[in-house]
Order: C-alpha cells, then sequence, then structure tokens
C-alpha cells in the first residue's frame, strides 16, 4: 500500500505540491488527470523517490521513502516507472535493456536475466525483437520495452508517466493495450495520463490534480459524470 | 693526393631496420601515456562533470595549464627542473610523464562532453530500476557518452601518437630521433623523412580503420 500525507514538494518558490494526501491500496489502478503543471509528474517522482520532498511523507509497505536511512535502491524495484520519454538504453539490444538491471540490480546470473527478459519482452509483445536495438523498434515498441524493463523487476507497483504521450497517434493503441492487460492481471498502478478513455474504462478510481492541489478523486463514473469540482468540471469539458 | 675521409655513408636496410625499432619505441611511448591518460582523463572529466565548484577552482585550472601550454615547452621545462625535486627520471620516463598528463587534459573534456551527452530523463530511468549511482554511470553513462564521443577521443589519440615526436628533443629515441640520427649520417632528408612519415601513417591507420568499423557497428 502507498500512503502519501501532507506532500509539499517545492521546486525553488515554485510551490509545485500543496498538501497531497492520498492512499493507494494493493490492487488498485489509479489514474491521475489534471492539466500540464498540476504537480501530477512530480507526484510520481515523489514517490519512488526520485524527487525530495519538503514536508510530509510518502510510505511503501511501512517504508518511509524519504527518511533518512532507507535502502532506495531496494525500494525502487518494487515501484516501476515508465516514462513519457521512453529511454530505452540505445547501446543494449532489447534483451539487454531489460536483462541488465535484473543482474546487476538483483544479481541473476547471465542466463537467468536473459531468461526474465525474454518472458516479459514476450509479455508485452516483444518476442519478435530480442536482438533488435532500440533505434530499429517504433515509438511503442520503445514504451513497451520500457514496461517490460520496468516489469522484469518483479514490481508490486507500477507508476506511468504520461506513458502515452510522446507516441505518435496511431502508436498510442498498442500501448494503451498492454497497460489495460496489466491491469487485468492485478498489478497496482498509478497512471498519470491525458487519455480520458484509458482513465474512465481502465482505473478503479480517478484523481483530479489542480494547481498542485488533489481537488478530487472519486471513482470515474462520479469525476466523468458527476464531478463536485468546478475546475474537475472545466477541464473534462475541455478535453473532451 | 690522399684518399679523402668519407664522413657520410649511404642509407642501408639495417638503417630501415633501426627505424622499425624506433618506430615501436614510438608505439609504445604513445600506448602507455594514451592509456594511463585517458583513464586519468575519464576520471577528471567525471570530476569536471559532478564537481560543480570544487573543480572550477582544483582540477579545471591544473588541466587548462597543460592543455594551453606547448608539449615542446612542458617536456623541457619537466625533464630539466624535475631533478631539482630530487626526480631523476629519464627521457622515456618524463616523456610519459608528461604525454600522460598532456592526455588526461585533452580527455577530460572529451569525457566531461560525453556525460553531459546522456540526458538526465535517462539517468532518471536507470535509478528508477534501483541501480546505484554507480551503477547507473558503469552501465550507463559511460557506454553511451563513451560512444558518443569517440570520434573525439580517437583524435585526441592520434594527435597524441604524432606529438610524442616532440619526445626527441629530451633524446629518446624515437621515430623523428631516429630519423635525425639517419639524416644527419647519409645526408638524405627527403627518403627518410618519407620512411619515417610512412611509418607514422602505419601506426595511425589501423587505428582510425578500426575506430571507423567500431562507429559503424555502434550505428546500427
Amino acid at each position: 500500500m502507498i500512503e502519501i500525507r501532507d506532500l509539499h514538494k517545492y521546486f525553488g518558490a515554485l510551490h509545485v505540491l500543496k498538501g497531497i494526501n492520498l492512499d493507494v491500496k494493493k490492487g488498485e489502478v489509479l489514474s491521475v488527470i489534471g492539466a500540464s503543471g498540476s504537480g501530477k509528474s512530480t507526484l510520481l517522482y515523489c514517490i519512488n523517490g526520485l524527487e525530495p520532498i519538503q514536508q510530509g511523507h510518502v510510505t511503501v509497505d511501512g517504508t518511509d521513502v524519504h527518511a533518512r536511512g532507507t535502502d532506495i535502491n531496494g525500494l525502487r524495484q518494487k515501484l516501476g516507472m515508465v516514462f513519457q520519454q521512453w529511454n530505452s538504453f540505445p547501446h543494449l539490444t532489447a534483451l539487454e535493456n531489460v536483462a541488465l538491471a535484473p543482474r546487476i540490480v538483483k544479481g541473476k546470473s547471465r542466463a537467468e536475466a536473459s531468461d526474465i527478459a525474454r518472458k516479459q519482452l514476450g509479455h508485452v509483445g516483444l518476442g519478435e525483437k530480442l536482438d533488435v536495438y532500440p533505434s530499429a523498434l517504433s515509438g511503442g515498441q520503445q514504451q513497451r520495452l520500457a514496461i517490460a524493463r520496468a516489469l522484469a523487476m518483479e514490481p508490486e507497483y507500477m507508476l506511468f508517466d504520461e506513458a502515452t504521450s510522446a507516441l505518435d497517434p496511431e502508436l498510442v493503441g498498442e500501448v494503451l493495450e498492454t497497460m489495460r492487460m496489466l491491469a487485468e492481471e492485478g498489478m497496482t498502478m498509478i497512471c498519470v495520463t491525458h487519455e480520458m478513455g484509458f482513465a474512465r474504462d481502465v482505473s478503479d478510481r480517478v484523481a483530479f490534480f489542480h494547481q498542485g492541489v488533489m481537488e478530487e478523486i472519486g471513482p470515474p463514473a462520479q469525476i466523468f459524470g458527476d464531478a463536485q469540482s468546478e475546475h474537475t468540471r472545466k477541464f473534462l469539458a475541455n478535453v473532451r | 693526393m690522399e684518399p679523402t675521409v668519407s664522413f657520410f655513408s649511404g642509407f642501408t636496410l639495417n638503417d630501415l631496420w633501426f627505424l622499425g625499432e624506433a618506430a615501436l619505441r614510438t608505439m609504445w611511448i604513445s600506448a602507455l601515456s594514451i592509456t594511463i591518460g585517458t583513464v586519468l582523463g575519464v576520471l577528471f572529466g567525471w570530476v569536471l562533470y559532478e564537481g560543480k565548484w570544487i573543480a572550477t577552482l582544483t582540477v579545471a585550472p591544473f588541466l587548462d595549464i597543460f592543455r594551453s601550454v606547448p608539449l615542446i615547452i612542458q617536456l623541457v621545462l619537466f625533464y630539466n627542473f624535475a631533478p631539482i625535486v630530487g626526480l631523476n627520471l629519464d627521457p622515456f620516463a618524463s616523456g610519459v610523464v608528461i604525454l600522460t598528463i598532456y592526455t588526461a587534459a585533452l580527455v577530460a573534456n572529451v569525457a566531461r562532453g560525453g556525460m553531459e551527452a546522456v540526458p538526465a530523463p535517462m539517468r532518471r530511468a536507470a535509478r528508477s530500476l534501483g541501480m546505484t549511482y554507480w551503477q547507473d554511470l558503469r552501465h550507463v553513462v559511460l557506454p553511451i557518452g563513451g560512444r558518443a564521443v569517440f570520434p573525439a577521443w580517437v583524435g585526441v589519440a592520434l594527435g597524441v601518437m604524432k606529438d610524442s615526436a616532440l619526445v626527441s628533443v629530451l633524446g629518446y629515441v624515437e621515430l623523428l630521433k631516429a630519423s635525425q640520427i639517419l639524416i644527419t649520417r647519409t645526408q638524405e632528408p627527403f627518403l627518410i623523412l618519407t620512411l619515417a612519415g610512412a611509418f607514422y601513417f602505419a601506426l595511425s591507420y589501423p587505428i582510425s580503420r578500426y575506430a571507423a568499423t567500431l562507429e559503424r557497428k555502434w550505428a546500427q
């Protein structure tokens, strides 16, 4: 379970997150929507400790992410993350991209790591591309590669930071399909997304962020059908 | 009339052998300096990349001196003044020391550029997988950055190899010094300098060919 309590984050003088309180239970799929600059991506970075926080707590399965003495590298193995820019390692083949972290972080043997990589690449539909370098893959394939790379660490949570925003429109579908598959398999997911269809159909809850504040959270039916906040209604009217 | 004494004698096959040996010495002093200099240079490059103001105050000016002062002046100064502080180094060792630092100074900036060429989001992705700072550096930053600046590094290495000719001023008999000795004896500068040039080319060409092959392989 991920527990966020009174989380404040500043970039210099800029107050990006203004006291966020949020729990995400095991098995839950949470979509986070909101305008650019509302702090939703920063929230993900604070959850896996890629950004320091100035106030509050983020706890993952009882471990305080930002506490001194927390084994952050160990904790991050629980928290797979997929970025807007897929960031495949260009000097490694698809197989090596996925096998690298299990080998050097988890200390698996080369053969074990390759087996894991083969399995995960097959899982996301890249079983035919094992020995291909990322430069020969489409954006959608590279993003699925990034998903496989995160899954290879056998995370308990997956954080998606606008995983489809940088893709050409015709490639969005295959990545959303992969994310939907993970959700159906019971993966706990926090998806920062601009894909309202995905948020509505796949999530258990949807959170709307506005200027660093979580304005509203609830089941998709409530957010998309009966939003309580004026800001939420305005935002949804604009994106439709 | 007395027969004239011959001070000069023609070029013989033995002289070619002599040049070949000298070429090996050029190769040896260059290989040593470039290898150690590259290791140090990457280390300095990392300090420049990470060190911020500390590096600006320490490593950066030190490297600037070695980058800016002509190599021949560095060699002569070091060779003649090192004994004053108790360092009695022969021409070879002096040459290696100066060529190494010179290489390191050039490579440091190349290496820094390489590390800066790795986008920050790439590093975040590596860290998000649970990699430590050093794992990220070793498995992501160095290979990706290294490939980005590899052509520049080859340029530095070939440059240092040719600049190693300057160690001849200390009396170390590498290719250039050997050529000078032979020219004095045979009075055939055209032939001998052409041969020396051919040896330099023979040392450089395989390296640049191999580098081109690597670059092609990485480009796929």
